[in-house]
């Protein structure tokens, strides 16, 4: 008799409710508990680029949830892309637990605000919070902002607000970071690059 | 190169059990890791990947004064990076070990189960701890000459690498193995890994590395997780054991089962246990004949 | 990266990740691959086993890169200018160079104006007053013809060559032991290895990260790098260059789009006031050729510039204003991270966005940025987490009651639930997917940046204000003007013919007739009428080297080995027949795309085609603090400096107010050099987030050197605590004999090794490093120097 592994399986979903040790020594139940199907198996892939160090390896999220509409969709598990000439498939610890990261239930949800001299944030709203940074943005640079220096050379800049970050987002993000911000004349302007 | 089919899993042995007919022995590549610690940086990958995987049960760790995760293996832990600092010829060295389950072709563990169908041996060369079948015994523990199986008081039940069965069945390596990023972890075929193995010595020996062997130890029959060994004379700091064998702690065993009787023990033990003492422990093929 | 630029005309890694696999020689020093950029390092092992190539590490700490390393060197921290300078010496004095290479690609043979000398460490020019050189008297002797005099021979004694043997004449092997503190004999026999590549048939590699670049001499040090590999005739060729191992996934595209103090995307240059006009601003950065045939690319910086303003301010952007070159502020001075915080801690600034960056353990001297920070009126920040950065007033030690800063805290989508690409060390930028959704009540960065400026502009059509016609004016064409999708800023990027509206392929289609638009002319050719190049998924590699041109995109113009022309002789053959970078067939270069003109013959232009000499650097203006690089002390060192004492540290780093006094003044109170870095199982700080991570690597620690331990009764995990002028951190001691005692200038020294993954907000929690690290910078980077300070250590 042969006995493969699916056989095993099979033999354990019929027995479901469980008998005792067999006497001949084949029990087959546990094998059930002990082994599953590839959890991966029909899991939707995507291939993305791990976020950490700057070697770039490519990797494969593998999600749960056909995106479909009454569907969120989660990251059940990462792993090295083989087809990336960088990394070949594979990853490092950091990148072997890339899906602890992506679905890391300490991700935030909501805007905060701290008030002067409180040792608590409060949850706000986005419409609060957009609306109190371009507010607090705008009195900075109006205050701050130069048109000419003492020199009376067109400087156009604006001294009071700094700006750092990030090395960590996209190449289009990062653009429309220095797009924006160069046009409203900030100077103070850095990444992590520097440190 | 062989050629690598999927994996039917047949199976080659199984604990307190009769062994399966000799006609299925031919089924099937038998799989093999080869760990080439000159090529290891000790980055904890393949723990990583390992726990991710198998989904393993986080556990709170602290530094004890090492670069080490864990001072040990446990039910939750089956890969642990081990970290030793020595001197080789006036210089430091930092030796660095995968310590997993090497899926010996003699599994000690096995032979020295009581249980039926708690330890299965596939004829592709895993040998596999069923949780269902594991009366808690830990007689595996003491069966095996690596020091791998771990025992969980919550559930009563002991574990260790499966060599990421699901995967393997699947047609696919296990998670270490894929995820290791110096390419110090192969996976192929036996025979092609003792043939990589070999030629990475031949490097090795090349590079003046005099020492180098491949750790595939024949007291168990070989292993399915082979190591090649740059210092293969300090095997100690390795703690990797020179002549391991197997079935001689699991014969010993014997005697403090029938001792144990069925007074402390649960009932699935003692039913276990009765079988156990019918059919005998199993003993690697060569003290069979 | 400055002394990239400097050096060979990119500030960027030259070669790639899986060219190291083409190696015979890996010097991995200021990094720690294995444990930084493990799967990148894999190709220093493929060059091992497969090429017999040998990897070396020289650092401070025995590493788990030293691990699997043929040798290991241990230095003192911010000794490395003077190692390099042993083996530059030892490659001058035993004619080691690969000397056609160094007469046909390096300005060895220029000859320098009389005026340069250098004395008690001080080049020519010093001005004490100002702590700045004037760098005109570091100049080429100019010929009748307008370009420079050289001397094929290089026997001239004020060749560069010869001036550069006399420079470096002074780092024996003696004094290279005295200041890193290893013995001359193991110096020495690392030497042998490193110095081996001088040959046509060879190749070495350098690997370094912020081991280099953080440093108060950072930039000198990879100058003095940039001088050996070019000595040993490595730049340009597969296998060889100096790769610069960035350390999050995207710092390269970050730096490329110039979230950048004093810069514009694609390296062009922040204007600054004495540039009154668009004209001026051009002339500026458009060199003269200083020798008759080079290509000297950076003559077009005026089509890069327009196409940009083009890019940003679109019609508005015409002749009559300039090309809105006045809508760009000009900075006043130096307004890199330090001086940012320098500014917030004199109370001079209002507000602070940090975006993707936690600014409180990223930074030096974490007491005084928390002054700095509680200072400011205002802090926003915007991550996926909230961190150290945002809860500033929740520190150890720190009365919330008493930081009057609000603080605004908006939580941003994750990686995976967004699309765009990351650019990595190599320069490839490669899209990626986007695997879930964002989650509702967490927004994109692309809609926070843009509702920001909305609402800004809204607020300044209400109520008007100070001068914003910039912002009136900035080109907003998105489908979704609350929202532009990734893909619309990626074509952006790319550029346009704006008389056809088709994307353009090459930078060499950019116009400065206001024809064009490029949001960065290095990426034009990421996103053609072809599609999205930097989605390219091709595994082909028929030459064997690794370059993978159908695989995503490589600036510039898919190249994968910058300056690789100068991997083929004058002939245009390659100097290693088994790796050849380009060829020249009589007609055109086969290979790598070339970085050169695809037509133009061997001997049409120089090969380093960004540079005005036609040829990369062993001797440049283009730095303030020497055109040689030389050893300085750290600003706080255990030593004097033994090659010229009264000149120890760096002459040309700014002092910001209050960092003298924060300095050790002697080592009896601070007697053990102190650094710091990352392990393999965390990346900086966001990792304290990661369950199986910080199981991996739980705590804080402290690596102390198994003597020190011994002679200070610290047992193998103990607690011990360690302290300098500027604050303490407490931790278990991980006791080891991967450091050994140093004898630096006479006198034993022991190092200490410090991670700086932990903080108040992690799962596990621990001492900040950067309580320690000293508020000062690079001369030319205001890098800061967190890799070399002094500490004092006691068992708790």
């Amino acid at each position: 008799m042969t006995i493969s592994r699916r056989d095993l399986l099979k033999g354990t979903a019929l027995a479901a409710g469980g008998t005792f040790v067999s006497a001949l020594g084949f029990d087959l139940q546990p094998a059930y508990a002990q082994s599953r199907e590839l959890k991966i198996s029909g899991a939707r892939e995507y291939k993305t680029v791990c976020p950490y160090c700057a070697v770039g390896c490519g990797t494969i999220a593998y999600v749960h949830g056909s995106g479909g509409l009454n569907t969120t969709r989660s990251v059940i598990h990462v792993e090295g892309d083989p087809d990336s000439p960088i990394n070949g498939g594979t990853l490092c610890p950091k990148g072997a637990a890339q899906m602890q990261l992506a679905m890391s239930p300490r991700l935030e949800h909501s805007p905060k605000y701290r008030a002067p001299g409180s040792s608590e944030w409060e949850d706000v709203d986005w419409e609060w919070a957009m609306s109190w940074f371009a507010r607090k943005y705008k009195d900075a640079r109006d205050a701050t902002f130069v048109e000419r220096d003492a020199q009376g050379r067109t400087v156009n800049r604006c001294e009071g607000i700094g700006w750092v970050g990030s090395a960590t987002v996209t190449n289009e993000d990062a653009y429309l970071i220095t797009k924006t911000q160069r046009a409203m004349g900030i100077v103070y302007m850095d990444h992590q690059a520097r440190i | 190169m062989a050629q690598l089919p999927a994996s039917g899993l047949a199976i080659r042995r199984m604990s307190a059990s009769s062994t399966p007919a000799p006609g299925i022995r031919s089924e099937g590549p038998e799989y093999a890791k080869l760990v080439d610690i000159s090529r290891c940086i000790g980055c904890k990958g393949c723990e990583i990947a390992c726990k991710e995987w198998n989904e393993l049960g986080i556990e709170p760790t602290e530094n004890f004064g090492s670069f080490q995760s864990h001072r040990d293996l446990s039910a939750d832990t089956w890969l642990l990076m081990r970290f030793t600092e020595v001197e080789v010829g006036g210089d430091v060295a930092w030796f660095i070990k995968k310590d997993a389950c090497l899926h010996c072709a003699e599994p000690g563990c096995l032979f020295a189960c009581p249980a039926p169908g708690a330890i299965v041996q596939y004829e592709n060369g895993i040998v596999d701890f069923n949780q269902a079948n594991c009366i808690g015994c830990q007689l595996c523990v003491s069966g095996c000459p690596f020091d791998i199986p771990r025992f969980n008081p919550a559930t009563r039940k002991v574990y260790k690498c499966n060599m990421c069965i699901d995967r393997v069945e699947a047609g696919l390596e296990p998670a270490c193995a894929k995820t290791c990023p110096t390419n110090a972890i192969s996976w192929g075929t036996k025979e092609d890994m003792v043939a990589l193995g070999e030629r990475k010595v031949e490097g090795l020996r090349a590079r003046g590395l005099a020492n180098a062997v491949l750790y595939d130890p024949p007291g168990v029959g070989g292993t399915h997780m082979m190591y090649v060994v740059p210092h293969g004379d300090q095997l100690d700091q390795y703690d990797l054991p020179a002549d391991p064998t197997a079935g001689a702690g699991a014969l010993a065993m014997l005697g403090t089962v029938r001792k144990l009787g069925a007074s402390a023990l649960g009932l699935g033990l003692l039913a276990a246990g009765l079988h156990y003492l019918g059919f005998g422990p199993q003993v690697p093929e060569e003290d069979a004949k | 990266m400055a002394s990239l630029a400097a050096s060979f005309g990119r500030g960027a890694m030259t070669n790639h990740w899986k060219d190291i696999k083409n190696a015979d020689v890996v010097l991995v020093m200021g990094a720690n691959p294995a444990e930084n950029h493990p799967c990148g390092f894999k190709w220093a092992l493929e060059a091992r086993d497969n090429r017999g190539a040998q990897i070396v590490t020289v650092d401070p700490r025995y590493t788990r890169t030293s691990a699997v390393a043929d040798r290991h060197l241990q230095i003192r921290p911010g000794s490395d200018i003077a190692v390099l300078g042993g083996w530059i010496r030892k490659i001058l004095e035993e004619r080691l160079y690969h000397e056609d290479y160094v007469r046909l690609h390096t300005n060895a043979s220029f000859i320098v104006a009389d005026d340069f000398s250098f004395e008690d460490g001080l080049f020519a020019g010093f001005d004490e007053a100002t702590s700045t050189y004037d760098r005109s008297q570091w100049r080429y002797e100019m010929g009748g013809d307008g370009f420079v005099r050289r001397d094929p021979t290089m026997e001239n004694p004020r060749c560069v060559l010869q001036l550069l043997r006399m420079h470096y004449s002074r780092y024996t092997p003696d004094v290279v032991a005295s200041i890193a503190g290893c013995s001359a004999a193991d110096f020495e026999r690392m030497s042998e290895i490193v110095c081996s590549t001088g040959t046509a048939e060879r190749v070495g590699t350098i690997m370094y990260a912020v081991g280099w670049t953080m440093h108060t001499v950072g930039t000198q040090i990879i100058r003095a790098a940039a001088i050996m590999q070019l000595l040993l005739g490595n730049i340009g060729r597969p296998g060889g260059g100096i790769n610069a191992l960035r350390g999050h996934a995207n710092v390269q595209g970050a730096t490329d789009h110039a979230i950048v103090a004093g810069s514009l995307p694609g390296y062009l240059t922040m204007p600054t006031p004495a540039q009154a006009s668009f004209a001026a601003h051009v002339a500026a950065y458009t060199p003269r050729p200083l020798v008759e045939r080079t290509v000297n690319y950076w003559t077009n910086y005026s089509r890069f510039m327009v196409s940009l303003m083009k890019s940003w301010f679109g019609e508005s952007a015409t002749p009559a204003n300039d090309y809105a070159y006045h809508y760009i502020g000009k900075p006043g001075g130096d307004a890199t991270w330090l001086s940012m915080w320098d500014e917030a801690h004199q109370g001079r600034m209002r507000g602070f966005v940090a975006l993707g960056f936690n600014t409180l353990l990223a930074g030096p001297d974490v007491k005084r940025l928390v002054t700095a920070m509680s200072n400011l009126e205002w802090k926003v920040v915007i991550d996926p987490f909230l961190h150290e950065a945002a809860e500033f007033w929740n520190a150890p030690g720190v009365d919330a009651s008493q930081v009057q800063t609000e603080v605004l805290y908006l939580p941003a989508a994750h990686w995976i639930e967004r699309g765009g690409s990351f650019t990595n060390s190599g320069r490839w930028a490669q899209w990626k997917e986007a695997a879930i959704d964002v989650p509702k009540d967490v927004r994109s960065d692309t809609w926070i940046l843009s509702e920001l400026f909305w609402r800004v502009k809204e607020l300044y059509a209400e109520e008007g204000g100070a001068w914003h016609e910039p912002i009136n004016n900035l080109r907003w064409d998105y489908a979704n003007p609350r929202e532009p999708t990734l893909e619309e800023l990626a074509r952006e990027i790319n550029g346009y013919d704006l008389t056809t509206g088709r994307l353009l392929n090459s930078f060499a289609e950019l116009r400065d007739d206001g024809t064009t638009s490029s949001g960065n002319w290095i990426y034009t050719g990421s996103w053609t009428e072809q599609g999205n190049m930097m989605a390219r998924r091709g595994t082909e590699d028929p030459s064997g080297l690794g370059f993978h041109h159908g695989w995503a995109f490589a600036w510039p113009l898919n190249r994968r080995v910058l300056y690789n022309r100068a991997s083929a002789d004058a002939d245009g053959e390659p100097w290693d027949q088994t790796r050849a970078g380009i060829r020249w067939t009589g007609s055109r270069w086969t290979g790598d795309v070339p970085d050169f003109g695809a037509t133009t013959p061997p001997d049409g232009a120089g090969a380093f085609i960004m540079t005005e000499e036609g040829v990369a650097r062993l001797f440049t203006t283009g730095l303030v603090d020497g055109p040689f690089a030389e050893h300085y002390e750290p600003a706080e060192s255990p030593t004097v400096n033994i090659l010229h004492e009264r000149v120890s540290v760096n002459p040309t780093v700014r002092w910001y107010d209050g960092v003298r006094e924060s300095l050790a003044q002697n080592t009896e109170d601070y007697p053990y050099a102190a650094t710091v870095y990352r392990v393999v199982e965390r990346e900086h700080f966001v990792t304290s987030h990661v369950p199986l991570l910080v199981e991996a690597m739980p705590d804080f620690f402290l690596e102390i050197p198994e003597g020190l331990a011994i002679e200070k009764g610290v047992p193998n995990g103990s607690r011990v605590r360690v302290w300098s002028p500027r604050g303490e951190v407490e931790g278990v001691a991980i006791v080891t004999k991967r450091i050994r005692p140093l004898t630096v200038n006479g006198r034993t020294l022991w190092t200490i090794g410090i991670p700086v993954h932990w903080g108040f907000k992690g799962i596990t929690t621990g001492s900040m490093a950067n309580s320690l690290t000293p508020f000062i910078g690079d001369a030319n980077t205001r890098c800061p120097e967190f890799k070399a300070f002094l500490v004092n250590m006691e068992p708790v």
